[in-house]
């Protein structure tokens, strides 16, 4: 079976070619280029559905596991730890703490942004603890925020409102 | 040591599923399964395998949505990127290794989800070779290979017909079957030639639904079930991913049957196997699976299918749960109702559909195009 | 019928046969590579058949680790690689585990053989994330739910910054206690053959680096790369007729934690502390931070590697900045962290990955990492990676006695 092992004191051995951007732009590598179109449309099933309502309503919705006893935001249809159906809907408020956060320089596409964003996970008040949701902060200086700091959500007018994460603008520093 | 299925649970299935997101299907799944099987998920389970495929779902990374409605959060969870039966083959090696006493093996289809079917499949394909090939929808490419198989085997079209009339009329019994139909040979050549050769009504078309199984080795499966049935062999095999030199004859489910009859210890599967669920999400294909998991010989196939030879009456039953033309492509889970449909026959719990012999069973699933790999499994009592 | 059956009783390790490595392999990792994603699995399974003394026919099972289909631009992209990667005509699964599969798929290969399945498994790792247009980091849009996380155009660094933010307030630790570790590793991928940004620098460096989300900086983070690696896993009996030296496989382990990652807190990384748990007591170590010789833990960003060094017991919570500072984890020191450069110094190509985790645990416990070579005497190590939201923690413990 041992073909004669080629003697590697020390692997391993660096193969490859390395191409710049520039020679994809010179044509100096081949290449092919594709568009794919992929689109879908999930349906947002049973909890989701309530939620992103709730959200048209200007209201943020809970779920209540009674084993556990957990308020859980963002609503499911089961508790994850007790693998059961959740028990009942809680309204919460629309104010949190903010438990981490980030001053965001670059967009998805690796690009600069015009203005840094400050985006922060953000504990809702009424569910449990550190239950949180993952938003923007605006209306308050990048230096002035941290962990700790007490939010409200800005929520868009009644009319602008469409059932989604976006209902809500921005949250915004309070007291 | 053996490997049993002690429980098995699914939802759907159906055409489309407006009411319930993928997480709440497998939810439902998942709860059914563990019922069936006696266990509490959050205390019992060692292992959990998802068969996905990112592209189906539409996420970068499936893995991160799955263990929450399993029941698996913080346990050891993975997803492998294939068909059901892959995923039996790896929780039956953690089994055997050692690594699991209780494994649990999860796939869904919400096809329904998907609005460019056809871009996702072609997504698939070589991007330098094929992909850029004019603007048909993939479908061509079993196209392709149903032209070149019926004309190596001389199947003619009333033949391949008899594939649809029978699994069609198969699924008319299946309550979990969408597509089922009272049709005869004529129905058949009547539909639309959307691919010459291929038919309109000769291609499966998308369904959704989960299936849970849940597998333990022979000690806990005991304690578990009075009715276990053993996983008695599975294989998987690849041929290649270069067009040119596929097959075309289904000779991945051909040598992934020799490893798992090898595994189960069979040796004439014509004589030893009582029914099988074979892949038909086209029709053609059923015949090549059928020639592969060595229950017909070659070029003897067709003419026994016409005959009715793999007829619910007939001497070696294949697909009476309607297989995926009168259920449904499942994607990924084509495997899975499979399994579930070899599983329930041999529990004798398959209702109406319930065949008479049935200690043996085989489900067999491949990749779909424009693969040429695919899995065994066999399951016994 | 429900039965009550016993809580777990510990996982039982009755392995059907133990599980050796005796060869492995990488590409160089670079930004852009002109060699196609099935070329690089070729190029790393080539050396690691090499240093094996196998051929392609010895090789009965062939195991893939590929990240997100987005990066090459394929769905399915495992039934493509395939023949690049040794799997035509033999059994080839595809794993994954996003970030993680890095030590999973040779965990995957562990499975294979310990299983009794396979007596020789090949596991290929292989990325190319040049492909993806206009950024790779383009192709993370889509790891977001689309209904609680897209609509807010969130970026990958996102999370990491947030962590991090976290990390650092309740351990109270500086910027600059974080930034040693990149220097560390940066530096020493300069004795790295395919390294893509090894470079002297210094903490100042770091801490005046371009802002991309606050508190990470550009020198925080492991860049994009195109890359592969290949590890051969076998039996014992032949193992035996290969080498004299095979490295073991001790332990494997692998956690997956709530998709839900806003609803947890993120100073310490439970999901790796899971996975250590599992593949600690299969290895029978029960105080790592004595037993383990020599880690490489994940480090795609410089606090990861503090973050993983407490998940995996290496150091009390908050104490492995600490060490760190002690000079501990130099590759002179008592516990060698990263000593290969890591993904800080070495480069990022997700799954391939393995080459500076699974494959380096390997050469350092062969001795035959050459410059690389810690400088105590190494008996056991560990290796980790880690992936998706947050969420997959997946450890292998290796070593070299029986």
């Amino acid at each position: 079976m041992s073909v004669g092992k080629k003697d590697i004191t020390c692997p391993p051995e660096a193969i490859g070619t390395p191409v710049k951007d520039s020679d994809l732009k010179e044509g100096k590598v081949t290449y092919v280029e594709d568009h794919p179109d992929i689109r879908y449309a999930w349906t947002a099933g049973q909890a989701i559905s309530r939620f992103l309502k709730e959200l048209k309503n200007g209201k943020l919705i809970a779920t209540k596991c009674n084993s556990c006893r957990r308020v859980m935001f963002p609503p499911r249809m089961f508790c994850e730890l007790c693998f059961k159906p959740i028990d009942d809907w809680v309204y919460v408020q629309d104010t949190g703490t903010v438990q981490t956060f980030s001053i965001s320089y670059i967009d998805p596409d690796a690009k600069p942004l015009p203005e840094p964003i400050i985006v922060a996970v953000i504990a809702v008040d009424g569910a449990s603890p550190k239950m949180g949701i993952m938003h923007i902060l605006d209306e308050v200086k990048p230096e002035d925020v941290y962990i700790g700091m007490k939010v409200k959500a800005v929520w868009k007018d009644e009319e602008e409102r469409e059932g989604a994460i976006t209902d809500i603008k921005y949250w915004k520093p309070v007291g | 040591m053996r490997v049993a299925v002690v429980g098995v649970g699914y939802s759907g299935f159906n055409a489309n599923t407006p009411d319930l997101s993928w997480k709440e299907l497998m939810f439902e799944a998942a709860v059914r399964a563990y019922e069936d099987a006696g266990i509490n998920p959050r205390r019992d389970v060692d292992s959990f395998i998802t068969c996905a495929e990112d592209i189906w779902e539409g996420f970068a990374i499936f893995d991160e949505f799955v263990p929450d409605q399993l029941g698996a959060v913080l346990k050891p969870t993975c997803t492998i990127c294939g068909d059901f039966i892959y995923g039996l083959a790896t929780a039956y090696m953690h089994i055997k290794s050692g690594l699991a006493d209780i494994a649990v093996v999860e796939a869904h289809s919400k096809a329904s989800d998907i609005l460019t079917f056809g871009g996702a499949i072609k997504f698939a394909m070589d991007p330098v070779w094929l992909r850029q090939i004019g603007n048909a929808h993939p479908y061509y490419f079993a196209a392709l290979e149903m032209s070149q198989y019926v004309n190596e085997c001389c199947i003619d079209e009333e033949q391949v017909a008899s594939v649809v009339v029978k699994n069609k009329n198969n699924a008319r019994l299946n309550p979990s079957a969408p597509y089922s139909g009272r049709i005869g040979v004529e129905d058949v050549l009547n539909s639309p030639m959307v691919f010459d050769p291929l038919r309109k009504i000769e291609i499966a078309p998308r369904a959704d639904g989960a299936i849970v199984f849940v597998l333990a080795s022979d000690e806990i499966a005991k304690e578990l079930t009075d009715l276990p049935v053993w996983l008695k062999g599975v294989g998987w095999w690849s041929e290649t991913s270069n067009y040119d030199t596929m097959s075309f004859n289904a000779l991945y489910a051909a040598k992934a049957a020799k490893m798992a009859y090898k595994m189960a210890g069979i040796t004439n599967a014509a004589k030893e196997i009582d029914f099988a669920e074979v892949d038909d999400r086209f029709a053609f294909k059923e015949i090549q699976h059928i020639e592969a998991l060595e229950l017909s010989k070659r070029f003897e196939t067709a003419t026994l299918m016409a005959e009715g030879y793999f007829d619910r009456s007939g001497e070696i039953p294949v697909n009476v749960s309607g297989g995926n033309l009168g259920i449904g492509n499942l994607l990924e889970a084509t495997g899975g109702q499979k399994s579930l449909e070899v599983v329930l026959q041999l529990r004798g719990q398959a209702g109406k559909r319930q065949l008479s012999k049935a200690e043996t069973g085989v489900a067999q699933a491949w990749r779909y195009i424009p693969t040429a790999s695919g899995a065994v499994a066999v399951f016994g009592v | 019928m429900i039965m009550e059956v016993e809580k777990i009783k510990g996982l039982k390790f009755a392995k059907k046969q133990d599980v050796a490595i005796v060869g492995a392999g990488m590409t160089t990792w670079k930004r852009r590579l002109n060699e196609t994603g099935k070329e690089l699995s070729y190029i790393a399974v080539k050396q690691a058949l090499e240093e094996a003394g196998l051929t392609i026919d010895d090789v009965e099972m062939v195991v893939m680790g590929s990240a997100p289909d987005t990066f090459d631009g394929l769905h399915m992209k495992g039934e493509y690689l395939l023949d690049g990667s040794g799997g035509s005509d033999r059994p080839y699964m595809r794993v994954f585990v996003g970030g993680g599969t890095g030590v999973f798929a040779p965990i995957a290969g562990y499975w294979h053989v310990a299983s009794g399945l396979a007596d020789v498994c090949l596991v290929v790792c292989e990325e190319k994330m040049s492909s993806c247009y206009p950024h790779p980091q383009s192709g993370f849009k889509y790891i977001w739910d689309p209904i609680l996380d897209r609509p807010l155009n969130p970026n990958l660094i996102w999370i990491f910054a947030l962590e991090m933010r976290r990390y650092m307030h309740v351990n109270n630790i500086k910027h600059e206690d974080i930034a040693l570790v990149s220097v560390k590793n940066k530096a020493n991928a300069l004795d790295h053959p395919c390294a893509q940004v090894a470079e002297k620098i210094t903490v100042e460096d770091v801490l005046n680096s371009e802002p991309m989300a606050l508190p990470v900086r550009r020198l925080d983070v492991s860049p994009p790369s195109d890359g592969a690696a290949a590890l051969i896993m076998v039996a014992p009996h032949i193992a035996r007729q290969l080498t004299d030296e095979p490295v073991w496989v001790d332990g494997v382990g692998w956690a997956l934690d709530t998709t839900m990652w806003y609803n947890r807190d993120l100073y310490f990384p439970r999901y790796v502390a899971e996975a250590a748990k599992m593949a600690y007591k299969m290895a029978h170590i029960t105080d790592p931070r004595k037993e383990i010789d020599v880690a490489e833990p994940y480090d795609p960003f410089d606090y990861k590697e503090l973050h993983h060094m407490e998940g995996l017991g290496l150091a009390r919570k908050g104490e492995a900045p600490i060490l760190t500072r002690e000079g501990v984890t130099a590759r002179d020191g008592d516990l060698p962290t990263c000593p290969s450069g890591g993904l800080l110094g070495v480069g990022n190509p997700i799954a391939a990955t393995m080459g500076v985790k699974a494959c380096e645990l390997y050469w350092q416990l062969a001795y035959r990492a050459g410059k690389r070579q810690v400088a105590k005497e190494v008996t056991t190590g560990v290796c980790q990676a880690w992936g998706d939201l947050m969420q997959v923690g997946t450890v292998m413990v290796m070593s070299n006695k029986r």
